[in-house]
């Protein structure tokens, strides 16, 4: 390659050389360097951070406290437990509901039939709509006194919830928003799956007399494993770190009773509501070892099953 | 992309199969899809409609359950919304914000994506990739002190960097796929023919990427529209994107159910109507990965 191109040598040729002889870190380098910056140096600080005692303003002087705000964070049931058992239980049930719902409604759309153009938009709608106005939205039809939900409820005879203001149905309301935003998202996914998959398999099924529910349970859902894995893994990552609707419906700490408070909204009011950094960097960088792990795990696993 | 372009002869194939199959279904199956699909609509355009249905309605109608479906409409809300809380202001900052930061990484994501892909740089690949893990509350707190610190706060430069954070991720992550499944033989033959390595990337690689490139930057222009948690800290009054100024609706006492919904409906209608014409690209930039495994 090179030596077609050097037959008159000048600047620009030698520049070219150079530039396609190291074309691939100078095409990685400002993506590379445009991460480290943002995030690797912010990343570091907040780890300096977690071990300070900084707050009001990062600006004011602030000592090393060593471990103590992880001593002092893990030992608080008050707040920081709770706030771990909200993000699990939020994450884990609508996670678990989006992929059972999500692989229904891809059943459904598997096989052609008339209008399918039509319902794909209609499913896709909800997961392009911005999160603030779904928000919003599910607040105006859940709202106790005017909502709809509650006038249906009221047709069928049962009396009226509290839904979101209410201190133990929030989180559940707040799971079915979740639900409804995303299961488009699991669709999606699995119907990408299902339609990869090659016929055969479930046609030597049909052919030695399976029917269609032994064939789903045997034949396509172990065939469709990786795409059910890079799903959950994509779906959960996104779910633990659910921030907007919760925040647009329940405002900061997650309502008065911090009802819906889970990890990232505690650490977001912390640092900006408190403007307790060294507590928030500490809430954080147990947070982030948690998605870690959850990841690790996950790809860890998929990986020995493949072996 | 790279599920769509590998799948399709399948699918045409089950196609048929699938046509041949379905005269054996029982009807009783037939109606009990019809009716689920049906639900299946129902359940995710409802809600959206009522918004719209909402937005169309004065306050006095919204409290009163008698004129739940039968009203008088206005318009008033969207005049309120748009004229007098100054939503063009709004939607002009949302669109430039995310405009250039889509552009701006796909610069430096696209490039970056082909060297991976192409010298299988799975370690650099991850590097980039953990932006999408990282939660974005532990990288405010430093931004913000830094840019506080260069008097950047509630600029434009900032919001952009922030939401290039979301962006660049996502481009890579998509491109990657998309490099691994275009042909390596035409670069090859680019090359013989005299064209440089970087020659070939940019007259023959690129110009056969633009779906892909579509894709990417679709995604992008969407999740940046979207985006509320660092435009909720990092913008300033001249700079207040969609999503935030919504949220400011609802600060106050009582809630303008009816301008809110209108508000509602003005920040995700754009968004709605690029996904109606760009749906292929969404769908194959959402589902990217889904079938490698």
């Amino acid at each position: 390659m090179t030596t077609m191109v050097t037959t008159k040598p000048s600047r620009w040729k030698n520049y070219s050389t150079w530039a396609n002889r190291h074309r691939k870190w100078l095409f990685a380098a400002p993506a590379m360097i445009f991460v480290g910056l943002l995030i690797a140096v912010p990343l570091g600080w907040t780890l300096y951070l977690s071990v300070t005692d900084s707050e009001g303003s990062v600006r004011a002087a602030s000592n090393l406290v060593g471990f103590s705000n992880y001593f002092e964070v893990l030992t608080d049931t008050e707040r920081f437990w709770p706030a771990v058992m909200r993000t699990f239980v939020f994450t884990g049930g609508a996670l678990a509901i989006e992929l059972i719902l999500g692989m229904c409604i891809a059943l459904l759309l598997w096989r052609p039939f008339r209008g399918e153009k039509w319902v794909r938009v209609a499913i896709l709608l909800p997961l392009v709509a911005t999160p603030v106005a779904v928000g919003m939205m599910w607040r105006l039809i859940f709202d106790p006194n005017i909502g709809f939900a509650n006038q249906v409820l009221n047709w069928v005879g049962i009396p009226a919830q509290p839904w979101l203001s209410g201190q133990y149905t929030a989180l559940p309301t707040l799971m079915f928003v979740d639900i409804w935003q995303w299961t488009p998202m699991v669709v999606l996914m699995l119907l990408a799956g299902l339609t990869s998959l090659s016929d055969e398999p479930d046609e030597a099924a049909r052919i030695d007399g399976a029917n269609s529910w032994q064939r789903f349970w045997f034949v396509t859902l172990p065939l469709l494993r990786a795409t059910v894995i890079v799903t959950i893994v994509l779906r959960g990552i996104d779910a633990l770190k659910t921030f907007d609707i919760l925040y647009a419906t329940k405002g900061k700490g997650g309502g008065s009773f911090h009802e819906v408070e889970t990890l990232n909204i505690y650490a977001f009011g912390l640092s900006f509501d408190y403007n307790d950094y060294g507590i928030a960097s500490t809430v954080l960088i147990l947070f982030f070892l948690l998605i870690i792990t959850i990841m690790w795990v996950l790809t860890y696993r998929r990986k020995a099953n493949r072996s | 992309m790279t599920t769509t372009l590998s799948a399709r002869p399948v699918a045409e194939t089950s196609r048929s199969i699938a046509t041949a199959r379905r005269r054996r279904k029982p009807r009783a199956y037939k109606i009990f899809r019809v009716v689920a699909l049906a639900l299946t609509v129902l359940l995710f355009v409802a809600p959206l409609v009522w918004m719209f249905v909402a937005s169309l309605k004065t306050n006095v109608d919204i409290y009163d359950a008698s004129k739940t479906l039968f009203f008088t409409p206005t318009f008033d809300n969207y005049d309120n919304v748009l004229s007098r809380n100054n939503y063009f202001g709004f939607i002009f900052n949302s669109f430039w914000v995310a405009l250039l930061s889509t552009l701006f990484s796909l610069l430096i994501g696209v490039p970056a994506a082909y060297a991976m892909s192409r010298f299988a740089m799975h370690r650099s690949a991850l590097v980039v990739l953990m932006a999408r893990i990282i939660p974005g509350v532990s990288l405010l707190v430093p931004w913000y002190f830094i840019f506080a610190n260069m008097r950047l706060v509630g600029g434009f430069g900032v919001l952009i960097l922030s939401h290039m954070f979301v962006a660049l991720p996502l481009i890579v992550y998509i491109m990657i796929s998309y490099f691994d499944s275009t042909p390596l033989e035409l670069e090859e033959q680019a090359q013989v023919d005299g064209l440089t390595h970087i020659g070939a990337f940019l007259r023959i690689t690129l110009p056969l990427s633009v779906p892909g490139l579509a894709t990417a930057g679709i995604l992008s222009f969407i999740f940046s529209w979207n985006n509320f948690m660092f435009a909720l800290v990092l913008s300033g009054a001249n700079t207040k994107t969609l999503p935030v100024a919504i949220f400011n609706f609802v600060s106050y006492a009582s809630i303008d159910w009816g301008s809110l919904m209108a508000a509602a409906v003005v920040v995700t209608v754009p968004i709605m109507v690029i996904a109606l014409f760009t749906q292929k690209y969404i769908v194959s930039g959402l589902t990217a990965g889904a079938t490698k495994g």
